[in-house]
């Protein structure tokens, strides 16, 4: 036992108490009852029970309804074939599938290259590093409302550059081809630094016996990446991809802060679709768009949080 | 090795050169923008303000719409301080008796943790739910909403920091007489000030800059959040850009602040299963 745990002082200081303590309880009670009360659990759970599992188990009945939230009318499965029918409605099926992963890949890359070059000795690290963390604490409305400005068609600061050099100057979140990617750099600006920050601690824990040896034995900078680092980061890799796939597949703050889904419906992802069947009354609809996100992100998420584990364990 | 050195001061500055460039100019904007005159903001123009109203901007947000932003601070700091607490105390215990209890059901509140952490919440059924019990459009409803979303990762990151609590002092607690609440209340919990700390930090700026929870469960103006107050303003005030960004400005201060004093916890609270995985 270690002498430095305030509790063992205390013990020294009473050493009557154990034997006073055995014989004033029935022999054997102590040992059945655990220190550990399982009633710790119940807040938990009644929160976990109340708001969270009853209202998920809830919408898959009340999406099979024409629902007002006092009467719902069982229309069988309606709602979903309006939702795949629709092309204002499945289109976002699609954007939030190239939303997922387009926001996801690039946080990995560039998370992963600017965790490779925050890791190296370089001057102004600690700089760097708190201006690519700041923006993941930024509000993402006050975010999307900066660079709807930033990058407005005619009067905004991206634009205006790039007129200067005489470039393209595309109308980011009205061109209907291009909108839903404005969002996702955006996303990525704000993003990145959480992805950056996972990445270093993975590198961090490498340990540096292997970057001397693999020098000694003359490989080049880019050889230790490829063989050590990338092989070596797996863990933290696995947690950027989820994590970000996770917040990417349910993102609705930035999009909705930037364009709403437009133009047109050329940006709407799943999120953005309840959220307007929603406040246009269609209840049933809204909830049957929340089943179809709850499929597709435990379709993507289970699989691959699986395998990506597994793959950490046979390293 | 001096051949390293000019390296270092090569790709640093490259860098830094960069990241004034991607981070530091939108930054900048928003405080321009927050001190110039309406006609001068609406330009978007990124140039020192002609004349700086930079005070008059803020006493104008702090003003404008009978204190509305008054409200919504409070409304806010109300939502963040009670729903964090609640998360963290009520995490806390269940993240303790899932590490220390070997148990059957492990496995299976595993797997309600992890769904908690990935399925989407089900918005109107949950306001159903809310209405249900009296609690829609209301302040503890909002809560208690806000508790359960953070549930998960509170209890995933307590459970990583039990952990590393040594058994032997429960055991050593209990024999000198302490019950099994004192033993969590009095021994543990005061050893979980790091894992707190980072707990409380990481979810106050996630709960302080939710958007889609107030929009969706607490609606209505004298509920406003300060994140939906922004929102509403930008609607509105297309020709008051400059209050628009001063108030954007007002609404990063508390995660500047978070950010400044708890950098290390937050860090800790992001990071923490990046190893593991």
């Amino acid at each position: 036992m270690s002498t430095a745990t305030p509790a063992t002082s205390a013990q020294a200081s009473d050493v009557a108490a154990p034997a006073q303590l055995a014989s004033s309880e029935p022999p054997g009670r102590r040992r059945i009852r655990s220190p550990y009360p399982s009633w710790f659990f119940i807040p938990a759970i009644a929160l976990y029970v109340v708001f969270f599992a009853v209202p998920t188990l809830a919408s898959f009945y009340f999406s099979l309804t024409r629902w007002s939230l006092f009467d719902a009318q069982f229309i069988g499965i309606a709602n979903y074939v309006q939702f795949f029918h629709d092309p204002q409605l499945y289109t976002s099926f699609i954007h939030t599938l190239i939303y997922g992963v387009l926001t996801s890949g690039a946080k990995v890359v560039i998370g992963f290259l600017l965790a490779l070059l925050l890791t190296s000795p370089v001057i102004g690290r600690g700089y760097l590093r708190a201006v690519v963390f700041f923006p993941v604490l930024l509000s993402t409305i006050g975010v999307g409302i900066l660079w709807k400005s930033l990058l407005d068609p005619f009067h905004g600061m991206v634009n205006g550059v790039l007129g200067f050099f005489g470039l393209p100057q595309p109308g980011w979140f009205t061109d209907p081809n291009l909108a839903l990617y404005s969002i996702a750099a955006v996303d990525i600006w704000k993003g990145v630094g959480i992805a950056t920050l996972i990445f270093m601690a993975g590198m961090v824990a490498i340990p540096s016996e292997y970057f001397e040896a693999a020098r000694m034995d003359g490989a080049s900078g880019f050889r230790i990446v490829r063989d050590i680092t990338i092989p070596l980061s797996r863990g933290a890799t696995a947690t950027v991809i989820i994590l970000s796939l996770i917040g990417g597949l349910r993102s609705f703050d930035i999009i909705w802060a930037t364009t709403g889904g437009g133009p047109g419906f050329t940006s709407d992802v799943i999120a953005s679709v309840i959220y307007k069947q929603y406040q246009a009354g269609f209840y049933g609809l809204s909830t049957a768009g929340n089943v179809v996100l709850f499929v597709v992100v435990t379709a993507i998420m289970v699989p691959l949080s699986f395998a990506l584990n597994r793959k950490q364990v046979e390293l | 090795m001096t051949a390293r050195r000019v390296r270092a001061w090569i790709v640093g500055s490259a860098a830094i050169l960069v990241s004034v460039v991607v981070f530091l100019v939108p930054f900048a904007f928003v405080v321009l923008q927050a001190a110039k005159t309406p006609a001068e903001a609406s330009d978007l123009k990124f140039s020192l303000p002609r004349s700086w109203q930079f005070f008059q901007n803020l006493v104008a947000v702090l003003q404008s719409g009978d204190g509305l932003i008054w409200r919504a601070f409070i409304n806010s700091a109300v939502l963040t301080v009670a729903s964090v607490a609640l998360m963290a105390i009520v995490a806390a215990m269940a993240g303790y008796v899932l590490a220390r209890k070997r148990s059957k059901w492990g496995p299976t509140v595993n797997f309600f943790v992890m769904a908690g952490l990935i399925v989407p919440p089900a918005v109107v059924p949950t306001i159903w739910v809310l209405q249900a019990l009296g609690l829609f459009k209301t302040m503890p409803g909002m809560i208690l909403i806000e508790t359960t979303f953070g549930l998960s990762i509170c209890i995933l990151l307590f459970r990583a920091f039990f952990n590393t609590v040594p058994t032997e002092l429960d055991e050593a607690a209990i024999i000198d007489g302490a019950g099994r609440v004192r033993l969590f209340f009095q021994v543990i919990l005061p050893l979980l000030r790091p894992v707190i700390v980072t707990v409380i930090v990481v979810q106050s700026v996630f709960v302080f800059n939710d958007f889609a929870g107030p929009l969706y469960f607490l609606p209505g103006t004298d509920n406003a959040t300060v994140q939906t107050t922004l929102y509403t303003f930008a609607g509105q005030n297309l020709s008051y850009y400059n209050l628009l960004f001063m108030d954007i400005l007002l609404i990063t201060i508390p995660p500047l602040v978070a950010f400044i004093f708890f950098n290390r916890q937050i860090v800790a609270g992001m990071t923490s299963g990046a190893i593991k995985g």
